[in-house]
């Protein structure tokens, strides 16, 4: 009992001690002038913070204003600054894309060659541009003919224009695919949550002719019925056709073709932030180098005694 | 004489690069003139290219930048780079003019005239260049800015239409934009001849500020090694972003075609016009906003003659520190303004910060010179006495 008394008022003895020089040290502080700057900095810093704070709460309320969701980040394999897309993801996704979308949405930035080598092997997808009939001409007699479809032919599109595309859709435009995930805020995730947010109104909200409740959808309503269904095609390689897996694959594909470069460019930046680092730590040793006798030399003021 | 003094073609080189004198004690704050000497380059190179492939037409203008990153190869590290290299060009000179303004560079009147003059033809060219992949942000951009020459009294409509070569952002404005996009960056880079040429009539500044040649030493090899090294640090940041962020600066809005029809929700300049598009919105009088927003640059002009302390640069000035990095927050506040929807309290935060940046050039500016005299040598004066 006695040892553990003389314990406690041993370090209450040395926390005095503590306190005492610190209080010594700031009285010093502020004979130098110091401890004054010091905490001006500090409320300076204190008032800056506070405001970049009180800035990036009052950002949120501008979204909660739009009366938006906002889509969830997902976890694709490709989110990594290093990583590459899913290829299996993207085969499956051009089969639903070419199964699915392509009945009311183009891509006319791609070409079937641009899967080559991505997705499928040459032979194969010679055959898939075979399946389709391209329009061609004009012929020797001066007339259009419909020829099965080459490597080098753009995707087919559904409607000849956009006004054949609204009055086929109730007066809506779907839009062009090519670079969908790199054309709207949220990129394939919000594709994802398009696809698969649709909903009953909730209570308050109506229903109405022609257009489908989607949260995700800036104004709800959006005029593309529900395109994915449990089972609504069959993949190729056997993978169960869910609305989610859909969705992720067609995800992954939209993602390819917005930025067919994606994997080449990750891969160059490999290459390229190696060399480079190597390159910055020898550069700095050169330039530390060549600058070590400035650096390190001597300047010494001897005040003229005639001043 | 070494060849390189004697060589009339090398000589104005080695006065540039090699035997100039330069003050050994220029900090890291000085890389930022190489730096964009390398962004021009940059610029100039990859932007060559990249017309090799680009079609200047309204149905073709979407499509060939397609072309330029599906086909093209390697196009879309042209296109990249080049897209990329412009915010890294005012990122650049936002710390150059940064750098220029605490230590009092302006003081060199015709370097640092020329140098407005500069800035002012990079973010015609900047605005030029955004206009032709045709997207949405593009075309509104140009619709938005171009309408700003409405304000000019009684000709505005006719100089607007004079612009756009018709009644509207059409085929004749995009093949407009796109010679001069190609034609302005080969007068910038006579300007920059200038600029340098001006520049060494008196040599460097320093972070001390001092007037005569205390310490100077050759350029070559202290200079040229530490601009290399600047070089390299800048790839490597901006290669991260190239390589594995590239859109981390645009718009989705760009990645669709142009639509006179539709009009964006959100219109916004990129990140590096914001602040003046901030102080264009926060006046309420559209001829007001588009003076205030012109006069924002134009007022460094001025700053030569708003300078009236007897120091030159910022480091033996506290109140005048102050301001300035108070001016450095207020500037990324405009930015982010300019970001934001026009509704409270953004309006008014937009409001005060956009009045703050004239009250530190008008105001802070000479006030700060003068106590600041009366601080530092007044009272010495009267002791000597």
């Amino acid at each position: 009992m006695a040892y553990r008394f003389n314990r406690l008022r041993d370090i209450s003895n040395r926390l005095q001690d503590v306190v005492k020089m610190q209080s010594r040290l700031a009285a010093t502080a502020t004979e130098d002038g110091m401890k004054s700057n010091r905490s001006l900095w500090f409320a300076l810093g204190t008032l800056a913070a506070g405001g970049l704070a009180t800035g990036y709460l009052l950002q949120p309320n501008v979204k909660a204003a739009d009366l938006e969701l906002h889509p969830p980040h997902f976890p694709w394999v490709h989110k990594g600054p290093f990583s590459s897309l899913d290829h299996a993801a993207i085969r499956r996704g051009y089969e639903v894309y070419r199964q699915v979308c392509a009945a009311c949405h183009s891509m006319d930035q791609l070409a079937y060659r641009h899967l080559v080598n991505v997705a499928y092997t040459e032979d194969e997808m010679k055959a898939i541009a075979a399946d389709a009939q391209i329009e061609d001409g004009p012929d020797d007699d001066g007339n259009m003919f419909s020829r099965p479809g080459k490597l080098s032919d753009h995707f087919p599109k559904p409607y000849p224009n956009e006004q054949a595309a609204r009055a086929a859709n109730a007066g809506a435009y779907p839009p062009d695919l090519s670079l969908i995930t790199s054309a709207r805020h949220g990129g394939e995730d919000y594709v994802f949550s398009i696809l698969t947010g649709y909903e009953d109104p909730p209570g308050g909200c109506t229903e109405k002719e022609d257009l489908y409740f989607n949260p995700y959808f800036p104004g709800q309503y959006i005029a593309m019925a529900p395109a994915l269904y449990n089972d609504v095609m069959e993949y190729s390689d056997g993978t169960p056709a869910t609305i989610s897996q859909m969705a992720k694959d067609v995800c992954t594909f939209l993602k390819w073709a917005a930025e067919p470069e994606h994997d080449d460019r990750k891969r160059m930046g490999m290459k390229a932030l190696t060399l480079l680092g190597m390159l910055t730590f020898a550069s700095y040793y050169y330039k530390r180098h060549k600058w070590s006798v400035l650096k390190s030399r001597k300047i010494v003021y001897r005040p003229s005694p005639h001043s | 004489m070494p060849l390189r003094k004697e060589n009339p073609l090398l000589s104005p080189v080695n006065g540039l690069l090699v035997d100039l004198p330069s003050p050994s004690n220029i900090s890291y704050l000085w890389n930022f003139g190489s730096l964009l000497g390398l962004c021009l380059a940059m610029q100039i190179v990859t932007g060559c290219f990249l017309s090799m492939h680009y079609c200047a037409e309204v149905g073709l203008a979407f499509a060939s930048v397609g072309h330029i990153m599906r086909d093209v190869n390697y196009g879309f590290l042209l296109r990249y780079f080049h897209a990329n290299g412009a915010s890294l060009f005012f990122l650049c000179l936002y710390f150059h003019i940064g750098r220029s303004l605490y230590y009092g560079g302006y003081l060199k009147g015709p370097v640092w005239r020329v140098g407005i003059v500069i800035f002012l033809l990079t973010m015609a060219t900047a605005f030029l260049g955004y206009v032709l992949p045709w997207g949405q942000m593009s075309f509104w951009g140009a619709t938005v800015i171009t309408n700003l020459l409405s304000a000019i009294p009684y000709v505005g409509t006719d100089v607007v239409q004079w612009v756009w070569g018709g009644f509207s952002v059409s085929g004749a404005t995009l093949t407009r934009f796109f010679s001069l996009h190609f034609l302005f960056p080969f007068i910038l880079a006579i300007l920059v001849v200038v600029h340098l040429i001006f520049l060494h009539i008196e040599g460097s500044n320093s972070p001390v500020g001092s007037k005569t040649p205390v310490d100077d030493v050759v350029f070559h090899v202290y200079y040229t090694s530490k601009d290399w090294y600047g070089i390299v640090v800048t790839l490597m940041l901006l290669s991260i972003v190239v390589y594995l962020m590239p859109n981390l600066l645009g718009d989705p809005e760009n990645f669709i075609q142009a639509n006179s029809l539709v009009t964006p929700v959100h219109i916004q300049p990129e990140w590096y016009f914001l602040f003046a598009y901030a102080i264009l919105r926060s006046i309420p009088n559209k001829f007001g906003g588009v003076v205030s927003m012109f006069l924002s640059i134009l007022i460094l002009f001025f700053f030569p003659l708003l300078h009236r302390s007897w120091l030159r640069g910022l480091p033996f000035r506290p109140f005048g520190r102050m301001a300035f990095w108070s001016f450095v927050v207020n500037f990324v506040l405009l930015t982010w303004i300019g970001s934001l929807v026009v509704e409270e309290p953004f309006i008014i935060i937009g409001q005060l910060v956009a009045l703050y940046y004239f009250f530190y050039f008008l105001i802070l500016i000479p006030l700060l010179g003068e106590v600041e005299n009366n601080l530092l040598f007044k009272q010495r004066k009267k002791c000597d006495l």
